[in-house]
């Protein structure tokens, strides 16, 4: 492995982590086939900044970030967050780690426990990772009630009595109450209102700037992924194509699948209504348990050429702050 | 320019709890043949239930449509009767449905669906109904269609499931489809095939197409025209380039600028979005005799509280439903 220089603000690192599942045999002698939903992701984020996963359905984001949160078990690879090895925590480190990283799930109906009052499911993570003292709680319940943007007469209410732009915040409210510095957020606005989406974006923006939060954020809107992301990773079947910062990746994109995704986007921006140009990308992704050899994209690819189904590009710095893994782009130096 | 399609005064009454809400409040708009006009706003504005009162599908009780007309090409569809109305869904009017996997049946095959359709509004016999079927799915970029049309829902994908869809509603070669959010649950780069399909198919059989969604890009990318809805309510109308630049009403503006859209260019620079406070009014709320928008409008004068917004024509194509209307914004850059 290239040992990359870790940056002293680097919060989290993934080297090589890979996720599979062992799929139901199709007969008694046939062999277990094998399904990577991630494979060989390296990513860093840095502390204080939002990084961004953005993929289609089945690109496997959500099994990435269910992993880091050590939800789901990795096959192969490290992850460390702050130098310690995420992986190797059992029992009581774990349960200790978790204060420092916590989840914000996409869908506010059935992430919150309906027969718990707000107040409940708030204080849930101070009580079970014994965080302040027994009377602070309640204290601490109220401050995360103000801050999320719910009133402290709605403590005592039930889930199904809030909205759903409401129920996302207890759910925002619960995930800072341990006071992490880690947020995982899965598609948190994806099953809300428009008119509410933007009321949850700022709020999430607010609260990082205020307790300098760092996010890994996904999401399949481009839209949303440009608004709040400083780093985006574009997922395809497992696989990170392309990772830069947030101006490059947007506005000089280099893989073709990321162009393609780009050009798909409907947008009421009249600037990019003007230029007309089309990058269709045509057919469904691939069957991701018998994958072809080569690059995963390679099946719907407008550039294609031989060797793209042949080998694997791999991941590479074309500049400091963009890799690409395609065999048509040229790497650095 | 005739329409084919005429919605007027429009008057949708749901029986709740708490009394009797107007879901639809006296809505009025014209689809011309060919055009593609989108229905826009959030959840719980009313939208599928105007398809759905001109489907002739709302469901009484509790529903039921208490005034106006709705008229295609002449014929005033609410005075026909289940006999005829029957006829004219698949006929001249069909509909595309959110989820494509709910909405084709599991047990039997796309062809046997697509050809049900045919046998039952054209009267083709099996053997032609089976062959358009093919043509069908070719139409609608399926690949193999000699093949796919024995599948199963389930063994397609959901974008493929879409296209199904689409070929069963355009099958009978209808005046009007209206699509429902046809896109929201289909990944981005399968929705703008969907789109291109939808664009394509509708030029060639000439059917004119309500889109009905949420999301701008979607209206900025297929839409001729636009009705924003509000509660139940039309709030404004105009061509989309209009809507787009020039929104008179704060909700239509609000609309537009709560979305991150993705831009041409970004910059280090990145402001906080603009938001819409509060939420969609409760169904107890609707027809309330001021603006249902006061709440949440960051314009709200007295009179919103006291008197429903009076329309006002602002150029020939666009009108607005607002006391207060925003001056139009000025585009320095363009």
């Amino acid at each position: 492995m290239p040992d990359t220089p870790v940056e002293s603000t680097t919060l989290l690192t993934l080297q090589d982590v890979e996720v599979s599942f062992t799929l139901k045999r199709s007969s008694l002698f046939a062999k277990p086939s094998l399904l990577r939903a991630v494979d060989g992701v390296t990513l860093s984020v840095r502390k204080g900044q939002t990084m961004g996963i953005v993929g289609e359905s089945g690109s496997g984001k959500t099994t990435l970030a269910l992993a880091v949160a050590r939800l789901l078990p990795v096959t192969r690879g490290q992850i460390h967050m702050n130098g310690v090895d995420l992986l190797s925590l059992r029992g009581e480190a774990l349960r200790n780690q978790r204060r420092h990283m916590q989840f914000i799930f996409q869908d506010p109906y059935s992430s919150l426990n309906p027969r718990l009052r707000a107040e409940k499911i708030v204080r849930e993570p101070l009580d079970r990772l014994s965080i302040a003292s027994t009377s602070r709680r309640d204290d601490r319940v109220r401050e995360l009630f103000d801050q999320v943007g719910l009133r402290r007469d709605q403590q005592r209410l039930f889930p199904h009595q809030f909205s759903g732009g409401q129920r996302q915040r207890i759910g925002i409210a619960r995930a800072i109450a341990s006071n992490p510095s880690l947020v995982i957020c899965d598609e948190p606005v994806s099953a809300l209102d428009v008119g509410v989406q933007a009321q949850i974006l700022n709020l999430l923006r607010r609260l990082q700037e205020e307790l300098g939060l760092t996010y890994v954020f996904i999401s399949h809107d481009l839209g949303v992924i440009q608004h709040m992301c400083d780093t985006i990773a574009v997922m395809y079947m497992g696989k990170i194509l392309e990772e830069a910062d947030r101006e490059s990746l947007f506005n000089t994109p280099k893989h073709p699948y990321t162009q393609a995704l780009l050009s798909a986007v409907p947008s009421a921006d009249i600037n990019r209504r003007n230029r007309e140009r089309r990058i269709m990308i045509s057919g469904d992704p691939p069957n991701p348990i018998h994958l072809p050899p080569g690059c995963r994209f390679a099946s719907r690819c407008p550039q294609v050429e031989d060797r793209c189904r042949v080998d694997t590009p791999p991941l590479v710095n074309i500049d400091r702050h963009h890799r690409v893994a395609c065999h048509l782009v040229k790497a650095a130096g | 320019m005739t329409a084919l399609l005429s919605v007027k005064n429009l008057t949708v009454e749901f029986t709740t709890r708490d009394g009797i809400a107007p879901v639809i409040d006296d809505l009025s708009f014209d689809l011309a043949p060919g055009e593609t006009l989108s229905l826009v706003g959030e959840s719980g504005c009313g939208k599928s239930m105007t398809a759905l009162a001109i489907m002739g599908l709302i469901p009484s009780p509790p529903g039921r449509v208490a005034s106006g007309s709705i008229s295609l090409a002449g014929e005033n569809l609410l005075q026909a009767g289940d006999t005829r109305m029957r006829a004219v869904r698949g006929n001249d009017i069909s509909m595309v449905f959110q989820e494509p996997m709910t909405s084709l049946n599991p047990v039997f095959t796309v062809g046997e669906q697509i050809s049900e359709t045919l046998r039952r509004h054209q009267g083709l016999t099996r053997r032609q109904a089976k062959a358009l079927s093919i043509e069908m799915l070719d139409a609608v970029q399926i690949p193999l269609p000699t093949r796919r049309i024995n599948d199963y829902p389930h063994q397609l994908s959901g974008g493929m499931r879409q296209r199904v869809m689409i070929a069963m509603a355009l099958a009978c070669r209808p005046k009007v489809l209206i699509a429902d959010e046809p896109t929201t649950a289909l990944d981005v780069t399968v929705q703008a095939q969907i789109f291109d399909l939808m664009r394509a198919v509708g030029k060639e059989t000439e059917a004119a197409i309500i889109l009905i969604t949420h999301d701008m890009g979607s209206v900025a990318e297929m839409a001729e025209r636009v009705v924003v809805m509000y509660a139940g309510r039309k709030i404004e109308e105009g061509h989309v380039d209009d809507i787009l630049a020039r929104p008179r009403h704060p909700y239509t503006r609000g609309l537009i600028a709560c979305v991150p859209h993705l831009l041409e260019t970004v910059s280090a620079e990145r402001p906080y979005l603009q938001e819409i406070p509060g939420m969609v009014p409760p169904l107890s709320d609707f027809g309330f005799m001021g603006c249902l928008f006061a709440p949440r409008c960051d314009r709200v004068e007295t009179r919103c509280w006291q008197e429903k917004p009076k329309v006002t024509q602002i150029t020939p194509s666009q009108s607005a439903a607002c006391w207060n209307l925003q001056e139009a914004k000025v585009r320095v850059d363009a």
